[in-house]
């Protein structure tokens, strides 16, 4: 084919798009003044100003620990799921739970974070748990949506593993349990991590959830981050974007590089 | 080889995995139903029951207490009594407000999916056409962004493009007076193509960089030109990427709430918006949970759509 | 059908009606929602054969062997395995191995380990597996790979790593699902001798799924051929092509002329078909279960029939007719003909290139008779 001039230009301005505003970002959290868009010289001050904010610091622990909680939560619920979506082709309420495990996906964060919200309420009038919002109540809301993803991830590398692998060990005598702890769940070790990191990140990321349901004293990063740039720009905030920024892209590029490393072997396999 | 007779295997050890199933068959489960169970609990307790909750809600009408709603069942002298009230959703009917928040936020959308494809399609084309080497490099740039905070990225958008922000900064460079972009829609619309643009160059990658090179060159040897060609083989071919592409741009940008609630200007009405104002400024439960019910039918049809691509092209997969 | 001749000391026990079979298939149905994958089949299998499931895409064949290796349960019917009967048995407690058509090695694990991962299930002492590992390592000739990955290995490696894997645990049955269809044509024959004289050595029953027609006559003690869900025929590969119990089977193993004929002589040492597609009649020396007036097929394979210038005799006034030379592919050690008749059927006939360069050959657009022996074709019934 043919290759003109016009798909090259149109994807450089694409990228051109996607990435100004980030290093424009990067760049002027190192600006001396605090006007985040006028250059008056380097300094890293609001990087030492964000270190000494113990409001954002104690945000971004709470952040990290629902994160944390949440991904890994999700990861269970999501393999299990991802497990008995690919595996056991027919039971009753299959198309249900299939549904309802992506459903999460695509439902707007206003609709789930107010649903959750009210049901906490209800519970704990009913019920009396959960007892007030806060960490709890926040990690149950992210393992939620999380799940929905994890299922994705490990759902397409499942369906895409050979059934016959698994048939092979049963067939050496291997129980049910035994192939999916000796044979599938290490072959699909990749899904899972990049399972959790999906997890991870979009909990550590989420917003409107978030404000929904959590209780007074525990705002996460995001809730932080929000209420500040709302007011205007501020140059901490910069800072803390330029370092969550690194943390992503060398991370990113780790994935990437063990992903090619890995790939001539898979395509001789 | 003379061992090699075919003689029983030697009588098999009691195997912790076997205790395990045994334990777990006692009390009737199996370990398929375990398996099943524990996310289908927890997806319903967690997803299901608090949609229903909603909808329980947004019939009941504000009261001041807690909670600051009227409660759906009452229990007076033993007669538990059902009291439904439809206020809410006549009132979404009847003020301008909602209906005009409903239409401007699907035309937001749209307006920002169109724009997005034209952005996206050349991008995820040229790099599924870019040689080996760099494809993979090019991908990796169009999902970095996706990891990164969202918020964050809305917030790197706002200072680009306010008042002496850096694009503000560059044309007055050449004397141009500064541009009002900020709280506006146009904002808005920037903010969403910004945000979702990897959501649609995704799926159009992955349709496209599946796209066999022969029938292009099937197509130029027929006698078609190149435009032809892209009109007449690629395009029709890549309609469930562009579909998928355009439907997980279009349901999240429906509800979107960051996005108008930092770019936009107070006249940007959007549904999130007016949900999250609703219940945070309004502290109204019963009718941000009547907009939520009417928010959902609005997203069900894209949501279809977007099923209906999927299965198309899984069902494509499955004829290979 | 013509006596077959009985050997002195017969090792084949399927000719022994006293013979107990050692895999015993009863009346096996298997229904995927309306579609019968398997139906009604029933099959015995006696200990030591190399047993070949032949069949299309869709016969049937690999259904059957998932049955037989306990991954799918039948409908009805019940499979009995040395006089066990298997139904209800898990795959990973049958005393049945498979070889996948994938070869299914793990990914993660090396050769050794993959060889080894029966055998721990099994929870054999380590020193034990150590020796059985090498043991087979040595039986594939692949004493050298132990400690590769399955994607260090080539295609023919793999297919060995499966193969050794497969008979770690000594089965009493090794399942084969097409064990050489994933090699080229080359290393596909080389393996296949290999894969009987292990077979041999072991003593262990095969069964292969396979359908490629040329791997189960050279492979197999007895062939079923499988069609739409039923057994078509079993027999040894010469029955098979030989004597085919119907047009599938005459049709699906080989090439065959198959003509339609009336009876018009039933005798009970022989039959005279009168063919109007062939234009004479055909003399069969044999008597054969049909009536008179019956119409009914024979079938003969093209090398069966002997092609001349000048007109045979024939002592009936059958099995001779003339055509016209349409097409000749020369293959280097035979010809190819296609004869025009004058019905206008095409009949196919091939001959060996006996003669060097033979510039006498018979070549196109002559008339030609065709010839065959009394017993040379088939009539089939059905």
């Amino acid at each position: 084919m043919r290759r003109g001039w016009f798909l090259p230009i149109a994807a450089s301005l694409g990228f051109a798009f996607l990435y100004a505003p980030i290093v424009s970002l990067v760049v002027f959290s190192f600006n001396e003044s605090n006007l985040v868009t006028v250059w008056s010289g380097f300094s890293t001050k609001w990087y030492g100003a964000l270190l000494a904010d113990p409001q954002m610091l104690g945000a971004a622990w709470l952040s990290v620990q629902v994160a944390f909680a949440a991904a890994s939560i999700a990861l269970v619920l999501g393999t299990l799921c991802a497990v008995a979506l690919v595996r056991f082709r027919k039971f009753r309420g299959r198309t249900v739970l299939a549904g309802t495990a992506s459903a999460p996906l695509v439902m707007p964060d206003v609709i789930t974070g107010l649903a959750l919200l009210l049901l906490f309420v209800a519970m704990e009038a009913t019920l009396g748990w959960p007892a007030g919002r806060g960490l709890m109540t926040i990690v149950i809301a992210h393992s939620t949506f999380c799940t929905a993803y994890v299922v994705v991830v490990v759902q397409s590398r499942l369906s895409d593993l050979d059934l016959s692998l698994e048939e092979a060990a049963m067939d050496l005598g291997a129980t049910p349990i035994r192939v999916f702890f000796d044979i599938t769940l290490p072959i699909i070790a990749p899904a899972l991590v990049s399972g959790w990191l999906l997890a991870f990140t979009l909990s550590l990321d989420d917003l409107v959830i978030a404000s929904f349901v959590s209780g007074p004293g525990s705002s996460t990063l995001p809730m932080v981050i929000f209420s500040k740039v709302r007011l205007g720009v501020s140059p901490d905030v910069n800072a803390l974007a330029t370092i969550i920024i690194g943390i992503v892209a060398l991370g990113v590029l780790a994935a990437t590089l063990l992903q090619l490393r890995s790939r001539p072997r898979k395509a001789r396999a | 080889m003379s061992s090699f007779d075919t003689e029983a295997p030697p009588p098999r050890p009691r195997r912790p995995w076997t205790v395990v199933e045994r334990g777990l068959a006692a009390v009737g489960l199996s370990g398929k139903a375990l398996v099943i169970a524990a996310p289908a609990i927890w997806l319903t307790v967690f997803f299901l029951v608090p949609l229903l909750v909603v909808f329980g809600i947004s019939l009941t009408v504000k009261q001041f207490g807690r909670p600051p709603y009227t409660p759906l069942l009452t229990n007076e002298d033993g007669t538990v009594q059902l009291t439904l009230h439809l206020n809410n959703y006549i009132r979404l009917f009847t003020d301008g407000l909602y209906i005009s928040a409903y239409l401007s936020s699907i035309k937001i959308a749209f307006i920002s999916t169109v724009i997005a494809l034209c952005i996206g399609y050349p991008m995820a084309y040229a790099i599924a056409r870019a040689p080996d080497q760099w494809r993979n490099i090019l991908l990796m740039l169009v999902i970095l962004p996706f990891w990164t905070s969202f918020l964050l990225r809305v917030y790197a958008l706002t200072g680009f493009m306010r008042g002496n922000g850096v694009i503000n900064n560059f044309l007055g460079l050449f004397g141009i007076e500064p541009l009002v972009m900020m709280q506006t829609d146009f904002a808005v619309y920037v903010g969403i193509v910004y945000s979702y643009l990897p959501f649609m160059i995704l799926p159009l990658y992955t349709n496209l960089v599946k796209l066999d090179g022969a029938l292009l060159e099937a197509s130029a040897d027929l006698g078609a030109r190149p435009l032809r060609t892209f009109l007449t083989i690629t395009l029709p071919l890549s309609m469930p990427g562009i579909i998928a592409g355009s439907m997980l741009v279009f349901i999240p940008a429906i509800g979107e709430y960051v996005i108008p609630a930092l770019l936009g200007g107070p006249s940007t009405l959007m549904i999130g918006r007016v949900l999250w104002d609703e219940f945070f400024a309004n502290t109204n439960w019963p009718r941000a949970s009547a907009v939520a019910v009417a928010m959902l039918v609005v997203v069900v049809i894209p949501i279809m759509l977007l099923q209906k691509a999927q299965d198309a092209v899984q069902d494509r997969e499955r004829a290979k | 059908m013509a006596k077959k001749p009985q050997l002195a000391i017969d090792t084949r026990p399927w000719r022994d009606p006293d013979a107990k079979p050692f895999v015993r298939i009863k009346n096996v149905t298997k229904r995927f929602g309306d579609v019968y994958a398997v139906s009604d089949v029933s099959l015995d299998i006696y200990k030591s054969e190399l047993f070949c499931l032949l069949g299309g895409s869709g016969s049937g064949k690999s259904t059957l062997l998932r049955m037989l290796a306990g991954f799918e349960q039948p409908t009805s019917g019940s499979i009995e395995i040395d006089g066990q009967d298997m139904t209800e048995v898990a795959p990973y407690n049958r005393p049945v191995n498979m070889m996948f058509q994938s070869y299914a090695l793990f990914p993660h694990m090396n050769v050794e380990q993959n060889i080894a991962y029966g055998l721990k299930r099994d929870h054999l002492p380590p020193a034990e597996i150590n020796n059985r590992v090498a043991e087979l390592l040595s039986l594939v000739k692949l004493q050298d790979y132990g400690k590769r990955r399955p994607h260090q290995l080539s295609g023919g490696q793999r297919q060995r790593v499966a193969l050794a894997r497969a008979l770690a645990k000594r089965p009493k049955l090794l399942l084969l699902d097409e064990p050489l269809g994933a090699l080229d044509k080359k290393l596909r024959e080389e393996t296949q001798f290999e894969l009987v004289k292990i077979q041999e050595t072991l003593g262990v029953t095969f069964i292969v799924v396979t359908h490629d027609q040329e791997e189960a006559m050279s492979l197999a003690t007895r062939i079923g051929v499988m069609n739409s869900g039923e057994i078509a025929m079993i027999g040894e590969p010469t029955d098979i092509y030989e004597f085919p119990n119907s047009k599938f089977v005459a049709g699906f193993i080989g090439s065959v002329n198959m003509v339609e004929g009336i009876v018009i002589e039933d005798e009970p040492d022989h039959v005279r078909i009168r063919s109007g597609e062939l234009g004479c009649d055909i003399f069969v020396g044999h008597g054969v279960d049909c009536a008179p007036d019956q119409i009914l097929w024979w079938a003969i394979r093209p090398e069966k029939i002997t092609l001349s210038r000048d007109k045979p005799e024939n002592a009936e006034d059958a099995n001779v007719t003339q055509g016209i030379v349409e097409e000749i592919g020369y293959l280097g050690d035979m010809s190819v003909y296609q004869v025009r008749l004058e019905s206008g059927k095409h009949i196919r006939v091939t001959q060996t290139n006996t003669v060097r360069g033979n510039p006498d050959s018979i070549t196109w657009d002559e008339q030609v008779y065709l010839s065959w022996d009394d017993n040379a074709g088939s009539v089939l019934t059905v």
